[in-house]
C-alpha cells in the first residue's frame, strides 16, 4: 500500500514539472523579464541599467532555460526555470505585484471559498443522487420523462443565470441576505446561504442526468436481473445493489473534486464578493498580475493530482476487488 | 486578409473579405456536405442517421438550429463597402467598418441607435433628460425615441398599432407556411405514390416515418415568431436599447455567429489532435502511450479556465505591442475570437483523446484486426480503414455534446474578461455589460433576459438533439430498444 503511495506520488513529479515548464513557457517566454520590468518601472525616463537592476533584484537576471556559461548540472540548476520552479516546489509563491504575500494570502482566502464549495458539493452530491435515484426508481413513467426534460432545461440555462437571478430574486427583492460581502465566523452564514443554494440549483440538472446515466446503465446488468428474479423489491434492488455498484464511478467522478474544492469558484466569489481564491484569481487576471495566476495555476494542479491519488485510495475502501 | 476581391458588376462595389473564422466556418460547411454525401451512399452508415430523423424531439430541435445556423451563417459572409471616391480621384476606399451579409440585410435595425436605455416598445428613453423647451427654460423629461415608435402620432396608439402589425405578420407568415406545407406534402405524396389529402392525412395524424407534423409546427412556431418580429422591428425596439443605445434584438442575432463559431471551430480546431494521439496511443502503445497519457495528464491537470486566463492575457499582450498586424477592428477581434478556440480546444481535447484511446485499445484485441495484422496489412492503412471508422460514433457524439458547453463557457469566460474580444458582440459581452444595471431602479432588465433566452434556445436545442444522438449512435444504448 505505502509502496504504491509512494509510486504514485513519485510519478506526479514529472507531471508537474510539465505544467510548470507550460506554465513558464506561458508567462516567460512570450511576456519577457524585460517585458516584466519595463511594466513595473513604466515607459518614462527608464534606462536599460535600470532594467538590468530591476531584474537582478527579482532574481530574473539569468537565462531562462539553459545556461551555456555555468558548468555541468549548473547549466540547467542556474536558470530562471529552475529557481522559479524550486520555490513552487516549496510553496514558496513569491510577492504579487502590490507587494504582498501570495503563500500568506492564499492561506487565508482558502477557508471563505471552502465555506462555499464544500457545502455545495456535498448537498449538490446527495441532491444529484437522490433525484437520479427517484427517476430511475420511477423510469419510463410520466414522471421520469418530466424529471429528464427538467434536468435538460435546467442544464442548458447558463449559469450566470443562476446567480444573476438568485441575487435579484432574494437580494434585492426580498431581502432575505445581503447583496454582496463576507463576514468572519457565524455571521458569514448569511453571506454564504445564496451562493451555496444557487451552486446546487446550477449543479442539479447535469448532475441528475450523469447520475441517471450511470444508475440507468448499472440496472441493465444481470445481478440486477438476478436479484428481481430472486423476488427481490424494487427499492432493494436499487438502494441495495445498484446504489452500491454505482458507488465506483460515482468515486471516480466525485473524488477528484474535494482537493480542487479549495480552489473556489471563479464567478460566484465575485458576484457576492466573497474574498475566496476564487475572486483572488479573477482579481489577479483582471488586474494582469502574472505571479499570482501562475501560483494559481500551480496550485490547482497539485491539488489535481492529489485528487487522483485519492480517488485511487478511495477504490480500496469501496471496491473489495482492489487491492495492492 | 488571406482572400480578398472586388465585385464590379453593380453600381457599387464591395469588397468581399474572408475572416480566418469565416473560412473555418466554410471549411467546416464543405466538410460536412462532403460527409454528408458520403453517408448517403453507404445504407450501413445511414442508419443510425435515419434513426436520428425518426426522432421528432431531434427534428424539432433540428429546425431551431437550422434556423440559428442561417442567421449565423448570414452573419459570417462579411464584405466593407465602398467610400464615395472624392471628386476626380479614381481611387475607391473601402470603409474601416466591417459589415456582414445580415447586417446589409438587418440595415435599419443596425443603424436605429438610440441615445441610451430604452425598454423594449417603448417610445420615450428609460433616462430623464434636461430638454430646452422653446420659451428658454429646462425641464427634466424623458424624452421620445428617434425610432422607436417613431410612426406614431402618440403614445395611446402604441397598443393598437402593435396589434395591427402582429396580426398582419401572422397572417403573411401562415400564408407563406401553408405553402409551403402544401409543397411538401405534394412532394411527398410523389415521393409515396400517394395522393395529396392522403399524404396530408397521414402528416397530421403523424403516421410518417420522419416525424413531419412535429418539424411543421416548430418550423411554424419559428416563422410566426421570425415573420412578427421582422414587422416590428423595423418600427420598435423589440427588446429594447442597450446602454449606448444599440437594438438589443440585433445585438442578440449578432452573438448567434460568435456563439456558433465557438461551439464548432473550437471542435474543429482540436478534432484532429484528439484523433492522431488517441488513437495512436492505443493503437502502438509502448512508449507512444506513455507520452500521450503524459501529455493528456498534464494539461487536464491545469485547471481550464486558469490555463485559458493566462493564453489570453498573453494573447492581449502581444496584439497590444503589435496593433499594427490588423487593418480592422473587426479583423482583430476575429483573431482573439480564433485564438480563443484554438485554447478552448487545447483544454478541451484531452477528454476525448482519453475515450479514443480506451476505444483504440479494445479494438485492437478485435478479430478483424489481428487479422488484417497477420495478414501484413500497413499500420496507416488498419488505422484508416478499421480503426477510424469504427471510433467515429465517439467522436461525433463527443462533438454535439461538447457544442452546447462551449456556447455557455463563452458567456462565463467574457464575463471573467478572458472571452471574445469587448468590441465584439456576444451574449457574454452583453450579460457582463449589463449585469450591474440590475441594481437600478426600475430595474434594466431586457439586454440580460434577451441574451439569456437566446442562448437557452440554442443550447436546449442543441441538447436535445444531441441527446437523441448520443442515443442513435452508441452501440451501448442500442440494446435497449425503446428507452431513452
Amino acid at each position: 500500500m505505502s509502496a504504491y503511495i509512494l509510486r504514485r506520488i513519485l510519478y506526479a513529479i514529472p507531471i508537474l514539472i510539465g505544467v510548470n515548464l507550460l506554465t513558464f513557457t506561458l508567462f516567460f517566454v512570450v511576456n519577457s523579464p524585460d517585458d516584466m520590468a519595463r511594466a513595473h518601472l513604466g515607459t518614462k525616463y527608464v534606462t536599460p541599467a535600470m532594467i538590468q537592476a530591476w531584474k537582478r533584484e527579482h532574481g530574473y537576471d539569468k537565462p531562462l532555460l539553459y545556461n551555456p556559461s555555468a558548468s555541468g548540472v549548473g547549466r540547467l540548476t542556474d536558470t530562471i526555470f529552475f529557481t522559479q520552479s524550486v520555490d513552487m516546489f516549496a510553496f514558496h509563491f513569491g510577492r504579487s505585484d502590490d507587494g504582498r504575500d501570495i503563500g500568506r494570502d492564499i492561506r487565508a482566502r482558502m477557508w471563505p471559498s471552502l465555506e462555499i464549495q464544500l457545502p455545495v458539493f456535498v448537498i449538490g452530491l446527495a441532491a444529484n443522487i437522490t433525484f437520479a435515484l427517484l427517476t430511475v426508481f420511477f423510469r419510463a413513467t410520466y414522471l421520469d420523462l418530466a424529471g429528464t426534460v427538467l434536468s435538460v432545461a435546467l442544464m442548458s440555462i447558463s449559469g450566470l443565470f443562476y446567480i444573476i437571478a438568485g441575487q435579484y430574486l432574494f437580494a434585492i427583492v426580498l431581502r432575505l441576505v445581503p447583496i454582496s460581502g463576507y463576514a468572519g465566523g457565524v455571521e458569514s452564514l448569511k453571506f454564504v446561504a445564496l451562493p451555496i443554494a444557487i451552486g446546487v440549483v446550477a449543479g442539479v440538472g447535469s448532475g441528475t442526468r450523469w447520475y441517471r446515466t450511470l444508475f440507468l446503465e448499472e440496472s441493465g446488468k444481470d445481478y440486477v436481473r438476478t436479484a428481481r428474479a430472486k423476488g427481490l423489491s424494487d427499492v432493494q434492488v436499487l438502494f441495495r445493489h445498484v446504489l452500491k455498484n454505482g458507488m465506483i464511478p460515482i468515486l471516480t467522478g466525485a473524488v477528484v473534486v474535494i482537493p480542487t474544492l479549495f480552489m473556489g469558484s471563479l464567478i460566484m466569489e465575485s458576484f457576492f464578493g466573497i474574498p475566496g481564491l476564487g475572486s483572488y484569481t479573477i482579481d489577479a487576471i483582471q488586474s494582469q498580475d502574472f505571479g499570482i495566476v501562475r501560483a494559481m495555476v500551480f496550485l490547482g494542479s497539485v491539488l489535481y493530482i492529489v485528487g487522483l491519488l485519492l480517488t485511487d485510495l478511495s477504490y480500496t475502501l469501496f471496491d473489495p476487488r482492489v487491492r495492492f | 486578409m488571406p482572400l480578398s476581391f472586388s465585385f464590379w458588376g453593380h453600381a457599387w462595389s464591395v469588397e468581399w473579405v474572408v475572416l480566418w473564422t469565416d473560412a473555418l466556418l466554410y471549411v467546416l460547411i464543405v466538410a460536412a456536405l462532403l460527409l454528408g454525401l458520403y453517408i448517403r451512399r453507404h445504407p450501413p452508415l445511414l442508419g443510425p442517421w435515419s434513426r436520428v430523423a425518426r426522432s421528432p424531439m431531434a427534428m424539432g430541435a433540428a429546425v431551431i438550429l437550422a434556423a440559428y445556423a442561417a442567421i449565423g451563417l448570414l452573419d459570417s459572409v462579411h464584405v466593407r463597402l465602398p467610400i464615395a471616391p472624392l471628386k476626380g480621384s479614381t481611387v475607391h476606399y473601402y470603409s474601416p467598418e466591417l459589415l456582414s451579409v445580415f447586417d446589409l440585410i438587418a440595415g435599419p435595425l443596425r443603424t436605429h441607435t438610440e441615445y441610451s436605455y430604452s425598454a423594449p416598445f417603448a417610445t420615450r428613453l428609460y433616462t430623464q433628460e434636461t430638454v430646452r423647451l422653446p420659451g428658454g427654460q429646462t425641464r427634466r423629461e424623458y424624452p421620445r425615441l428617434k425610432y422607436g415608435g417613431a410612426g406614431l402620432k402618440s403614445a395611446a396608439d402604441l397598443g393598437r398599432d402593435v396589434r395591427a402589425r402582429v396580426a398582419r405578420a401572422l397572417a403573411e407568415a401562415g400564408a407563406a407556411w401553408l405553402a409551403a406545407a402544401a409543397a411538401l406534402t405534394w412532394g411527398l405524396a410523389r415521393r409515396h405514390r400517394c395522393s395529396v389529402p392522403q399524404m396530408a392525412r397521414r402528416c397530421l395524424r403523424g403516421d410518417t416515418e420522419v416525424p413531419w407534423r412535429t418539424i411543421g409546427l416548430t418550423f411554424g412556431v419559428v416563422l410566426a415568431l421570425g415573420w412578427s418580429a421582422i414587422a416590428l422591428c423595423t418600427h420598435y425596439h423589440i427588446l429594447g436599447t442597450d446602454e449606448v443605445g444599440r437594438d438589443v434584438f440585433y445585438l442578440s442575432l449578432k452573438s448567434i455567429r460568435t456563439g456558433l463559431v465557438i461551439g464548432t471551430v473550437t471542435t474543429l480546431v482540436m478534432l484532429p489532435f484528439a484523433l492522431a494521439l488517441g488513437i495512436s496511443a492505443g493503437y502502438f502503445r509502448g512508449w507512444v502511450d506513455d507520452v500521450v497519457q503524459y501529455v493528456y495528464t498534464t494539461l487536464n491537470s491545469i485547471p481550464g479556465v486558469l490555463l485559458i486566463a493566462a493564453s489570453v492575457l498573453i494573447l492581449q499582450s502581444y496584439m497590444d505591442r503589435n496593433a499594427g498586424l490588423y487593418d480592422t477592428v473587426a479583423a482583430r477581434a476575429d483573431m482573439r475570437l480564433l485564438f480563443l478556440c484554438l485554447i478552448l480546444g487545447i483544454t478541451s481535447w484531452t477528454g476525448l483523446c482519453r475515450l479514443l484511446r480506451g476505444e483504440t485499445l479494445k479494438l485492437c484485441e478485435a478479430d478483424y484486426i489481428q487479422a488484417a495484422k497477420a495478414f501484413g496489412v500497413s499500420h496507416g492503412r488498419i488505422i484508416t480503414r478499421h480503426v477510424l471508422p469504427n471510433v467515429m460514433h465517439i467522436v461525433l457524439i463527443s462533438v454535439v455534446l461538447d457544442f452546447s458547453s462551449l456556447v455557455l463557457a463563452e458567456a462565463v469566460l467574457s464575463y471573467v474578461g478572458v472571452g471574445v474580444d469587448p468590441s465584439m458582440i456576444s451574449w457574454g459581452n452583453m450579460i457582463n455589460s449589463a449585469r450591474l444595471e440590475m441594481a437600478r431602479q426600475p430595474v434594466v432588465w431586457w439586454p440580460l433576459a434577451s441574451a439569456f433566452v437566446f442562448m437557452f434556445a440554442l443550447v436546449l436545442s442543441a441538447n436535445l438533439f444531441a441527446d437523441v444522438v448520443r442515443d442513435a449512435f452508441d452501440p451501448r444504448t442500442k440494446g435497449r430498444g425503446g428507452e431513452r
